[in-house]
C-alpha cells in the first residue's frame, strides 16, 4: 500500500511539471507576452524594461523555465489588476477558495444522496416507470446546459417567486465572524445560527444548479453498476445458499457496485470546477470560478494563470486520493 | 459537461473473441495502474473495441446494427431531431420571415420602460433588444450553431485522427509519448482548457471559439482511434495484408483506418452535442462571437442574460433549441454505442 501511494506521488510530481511546462508556455505565448501579462493596464516603457531585466527575458529559455519555476514555488506569480487590485495573485485565490469548495462540496453531496439511491433503485427495477422515468430525466440532464438551469432557478425561485437570494454568497450589512471562509461552517462555529442560516440560502440555488452534472452521471454509473453485479455468479450462489434479500443486497450487490462508483465521483471533480465557473457567474458568487471568469474577461493575467496552476493541481491531487480510497476499497488494484 | 458516454460499464467484452482479448490486453497495457481520468479513459477504450468485433459470419457489423437502431425508437427520435435541425439550418434563409440583421421594431424598444418588444402581428415570438425579430433570429441561429458544431467536432477529429494513427499504427515511443500528452489533456475541467486556449486569442471570434472546443475533443479522439487500431494491428485481415508484402502505409490506410470508423462516428455524434452546449458555455462567458449580426444560440442565450428579469423569454427560446438539438444527437450517438456495443448483442 505503501508502495502505491510512493509511486503515485511521484507521478503526480511529473505531471505538476508538465502542466507547469504548459503554463510557461502559454504564459509566453499570450498576446503581447508575459511582460505585459503581468504588467496588465500599468503598462509603461520604463516598466517594461525594468520588468524584463528583472524576468530574465534575455536569458536562454530553459534559464527563464527555471527560474518561472523558482518563483512559481516561491507563490511569486505576480499583482491582480481587476479582480483585487493591488493583492497579490496568489491571495486573489486563497480569498476565493473556501466559497467554491463549500458550493462544489454542497453541490456533490445533493448529486450522491439522490443519484446512488435512484440508480440502485432503477437497476433494480429495470423497465419501470421510476426507471424510464430516471433514465430520461438524466439524459435531458446531460443536454441541459448548466448555467441554463441556474438561469431557471434563479429566475423562478430568485424573482419570480422571490424565495430564496438572487445572488451573493451572504446579505450585506450581516455581521459575521470569519473564521474559515466557508459561511455555512463559520456560523455554525461561532453559533451565529442566523449567518448560517443565510450563508445557506445564497448557497441552495448555485448548489442545486451545479449538482444537475455530477447527479446524471453519477446515477447512470450507479445504475450501470449495479445491473452489472446483479448478473455475478456470486450474488446467484449468495441467493442459492438461502441468504436474506437484505445480506445481499447489502454485502454482495452494494458493495461491489460502489467501486465504479467511487471512481465516478472523483472523476466529477474535473466537471464540477467546469460547472462552478458558470454557475458562480449567474449568481455573482464569489468563489474561484467567478474569478477564473472575471480574469479572463479584465485580462487580470497574474490571477488567471495562478488560478489555472492552482485548478490543475486541486484536480489531480482530488484524483490521487480518489486513486488512493479506491486501492482501499478493492484490493486487487494494489497488486495490479 | 464533456462527459460524452456515462452510464457505459469499464469492461464490456465478457464475450469476445480470442482476438480481441489480446487487442484489450495490448490496450490497457500502459495504464494497468488506475491514472488519471482512467475511468474516462476505459470508457474510450471500452467505444474503440466495441466497434471492431466481428459479428456472426455472413452479417455485416453495419447491417446487424442497422437492423437493431431501425427499431428503436429512442434511435429514430434522435434521428428525426437531427434531421430536422440540418434541414432547418439548410433552408432557414429562406424560410425565415425577416431578415435577421434588420431591426423592424427598432421603433418600440425603450431601453428604460421596455427593452424587448413584446409579441404581436407578424412577430409571434417579438423581439429582441435592438429590435430584431426573434423568430427569424432563432431560425437562422441554427445555421451559426451547426457549423460551430461541425467545426468543432471535425477540427477535433482531425487532431485525434492524425495523434492517433500515429500512436496506433507505429508504436513505440511514439505511441507512450502521444497517449502520456493526450492522457494529460484528458485529465483537465474540459472548460477550463477551452478557457486557456481562447485566452491566446488577441479577440474572440466564432473561430477561437470553435478551436477551443475542438481541442478539448483531441485526446478524446485521440484515444479512441488508437485503441480501435491497436485492436486491429493483431486481426488476421490486416496480418494477411503484412503477409502479403502490402506495404505500411497502405495497410493503415486501406485495412486499418476504414475498419476503425465505426465507433469514431459514434463519438463524433455525441461530440456534436457537447460542442453546442460547450458554446453556448463559452459564449455565456463571452468568449463567442463578438459580431452579433449573424446569430447563433450560445450566443443568443449569453446576451439574454442581461433581461433575465423583464423579458426571460429571450433566454427560454434559444435555450430550449440547444436541449432539443444536443438531446437528438446525444439520443442518437447512445443508441448508435449501444448497437454497436457487443456485450448488447446477445
Amino acid at each position: 500500500m505503501l508502495r502505491f501511494v510512493v509511486r503515485r506521488l511521484l507521478q503526480l510530481i511529473l505531471v505538476i511539471l508538465a502542466l507547469s511546462v504548459l503554463l510557461f508556455v502559454w504564459l509566453r505565448s499570450l498576446p503581447g507576452g508575459p511582460v505585459s501579462a503581468i504588467l496588465g493596464e500599468r503598462q509603461t516603457s520604463a516598466r517594461r524594461e525594468a520588468l524584463e531585466a528583472a524576468l530574465g527575458l534575455d536569458q536562454p529559455i530553459p534559464v527563464q523555465y527555471v527560474r518561472f519555476l523558482q518563483r512559481a514555488v516561491e507563490g511569486d506569480f505576480g499583482i491582480s489588476t481587476k479582480v483585487l487590485p493591488g493583492e497579490d495573485a496568489l491571495v486573489v485565490f486563497w480569498s476565493r477558495l473556501p466559497a467554491t469548495v463549500e458550493l462544489t462540496v454542497l453541490a456533490l453531496i445533493i448529486a450522491i444522496t439522490l443519484g446512488i439511491p435512484l440508480g440502485y433503485l432503477a437497476a433494480r427495477r429495470i423497465g419501470s416507470l421510476t426507471d424510464t422515468t430516471a433514465v430520461i430525466f438524466s439524459l435531458v440532464g446531460v443536454a441541459v446546459p448548466v448555467f441554463f438551469t441556474a438561469f431557471l432557478l434563479k429566475y423562478f425561485f430568485a424573482v419570480e417567486w422571490q424565495v430564496l437570494p438572487v445572488s451573493g454568497r451572504q446579505t450585506t450589512g450581516l455581521d459575521a465572524t470569519r473564521v474559515t471562509g466557508m459561511f455555512v461552517l463559520d456560523g455554525l462555529l461561532t453559533r451565529e445560527w442566523d449567518a448560517s442560516w443565510d450563508a445557506l440560502k445564497h448557497l441552495i440555488l448555485p448548489a442545486l444548479a451545479l449538482a444537475t452534472i455530477p447527479f446524471s452521471v453519477i446515477f447512470r454509473i450507479t445504475r450501470a453498476s449495479v445491473l452489472d453485479v446483479l448478473d455475478e455468479d456470486y450474488v446467484r450462489t449468495a441467493e442459492a445458499k438461502g441468504l436474506t434479500a437484505r445480506v445481499i443486497r447489502g454485502r454482495h450487490v452494494l458493495r461491489n457496485a460502489m467501486l465504479p462508483v467511487v471512481t465516478t465521483i472523483g472523476l466529477q471533480v474535473g466537471g464540477l470546477l467546469s460547472g462552478a465557473i458558470l454557475t458562480e457567474t449567474v449568481f455573482s458568487y464569489r468563489g474561484v470560478g467567478d474569478a477564473l471568469a472575471t480574469s479572463f474577461r479584465e485580462k487580470d493575467y497574474a490571477v488567471l494563470q495562478v488560478l489555472i496552476l492552482a485548478t490543475a493541481i486541486i484536480y489531480v491531487l482530488v484524483n490521487l486520493l480518489v486513486d488512493i480510497a479506491y486501492a482501499v476499497l478493492d484490493p486487487r488494484i494494489r497488486t495490479r | 459537461m464533456s462527459d460524452p458516454t456515462p452510464g457505459s460499464t469499464p469492461d464490456t467484452t465478457p464475450d469476445t473473441t480470442p482476438d480481441t482479448r489480446t487487442a484489450r490486453a495490448t490496450t490497457d497495457e500502459p495504464s494497468r495502474r488506475p491514472t488519471y481520468g482512467q475511468r474516462r479513459r476505459e470508457r474510450i477504450d471500452a467505444l474503440a473495441l466495441a466497434g471492431t468485433v466481428d459479428d456472426e459470419p455472413g452479417v455485416s457489423l453495419v447491417r446487424s446494427a442497422w437492423n437493431r437502431l431501425r427499431r428503436n425508437p429512442v434511435f429514430l427520435l434522435g434521428l428525426a431531431i437531427t434531421v430536422a435541425f440540418v434541414v432547418l439550418a439548410i433552408i432557414a434563409p429562406w424560410i425565415a420571415p425577416w431578415d435577421p440583421t434588420a431591426r423592424p421594431l427598432l421603433d418600440e424598444v425603450r431601453p428604460q420602460t421596455n427593452p424587448v418588444p413584446g409579441p404581436q402581428p407578424g412577430h409571434p415570438l417579438g423581439g429582441d433588444d435592438r429590435g430584431r425579430d426573434l423568430l427569424s433570429r432563432l431560425i437562422v441561429g441554427s445555421r451559426q450553431t451547426l457549423v460551430v458544431g461541425v467545426c468543432a467536432t471535425l477540427l477535433g477529429l482531425l487532431g485525434g485522427l492524425v495523434l492517433g494513427t500515429l500512436a496506433g499504427a507505429i508504436g513505440g515511443w511514439v505511441d507512450s509519448f502521444i497517449m502520456r500528452v493526450v492522457d494529460v489533456m484528458l485529465s483537465f475541467p474540459s472548460l477550463l482548457l477551452a478557457f486557456t486556449i481562447a485566452s491566446l486569442a488577441r479577440s474572440p471570434s466564432q473561430w477561437t471559439l470553435i478551436v477551443a472546443i475542438a481541442a478539448v475533443q483531441v485526446p478524446v479522439f485521440a484515444r479512441l482511434l488508437r485503441g480501435s487500431l491497436l485492436a486491429l494491428r493483431t486481426s488476421d485481415h490486416v496480418l494477411a495484408a503484412r503477409a502479403l508484402g502490402v506495404k505500411q502505409r497502405a495497410v493503415v490506410f486501406r485495412h486499418m483506418l476504414p475498419n476503425a470508423l465505426g465507433p469514431v462516428i459514434v463519438q463524433a455524434t455525441l461530440s456534436l452535442a457537447i460542442s453546442i452546449i460547450e458554446a453556448a458555455a463559452l459564449s455565456f462567458l463571452g468568449l463567442g462571437n463578438p459580431d452579433q449580426r449573424q446569430p447563433e444560440w450560445g450566443q443568443m442565450l449569453g446576451l439574454a442574460q442581461r433581461y433575465i428579469s423583464e423579458a426571460p423569454h429571450l433566454a427560454f427560446y434559444p435555450a430550449g433549441c440547444i436541449i432539443v438539438v444536443a438531446l437528438g444527437f446525444t439520443l442518437m450517438g447512445e443508441s448508435l454505442r449501444e448497437a454497436l456495443d457487443p456485450k448488447s448483442r446477445r
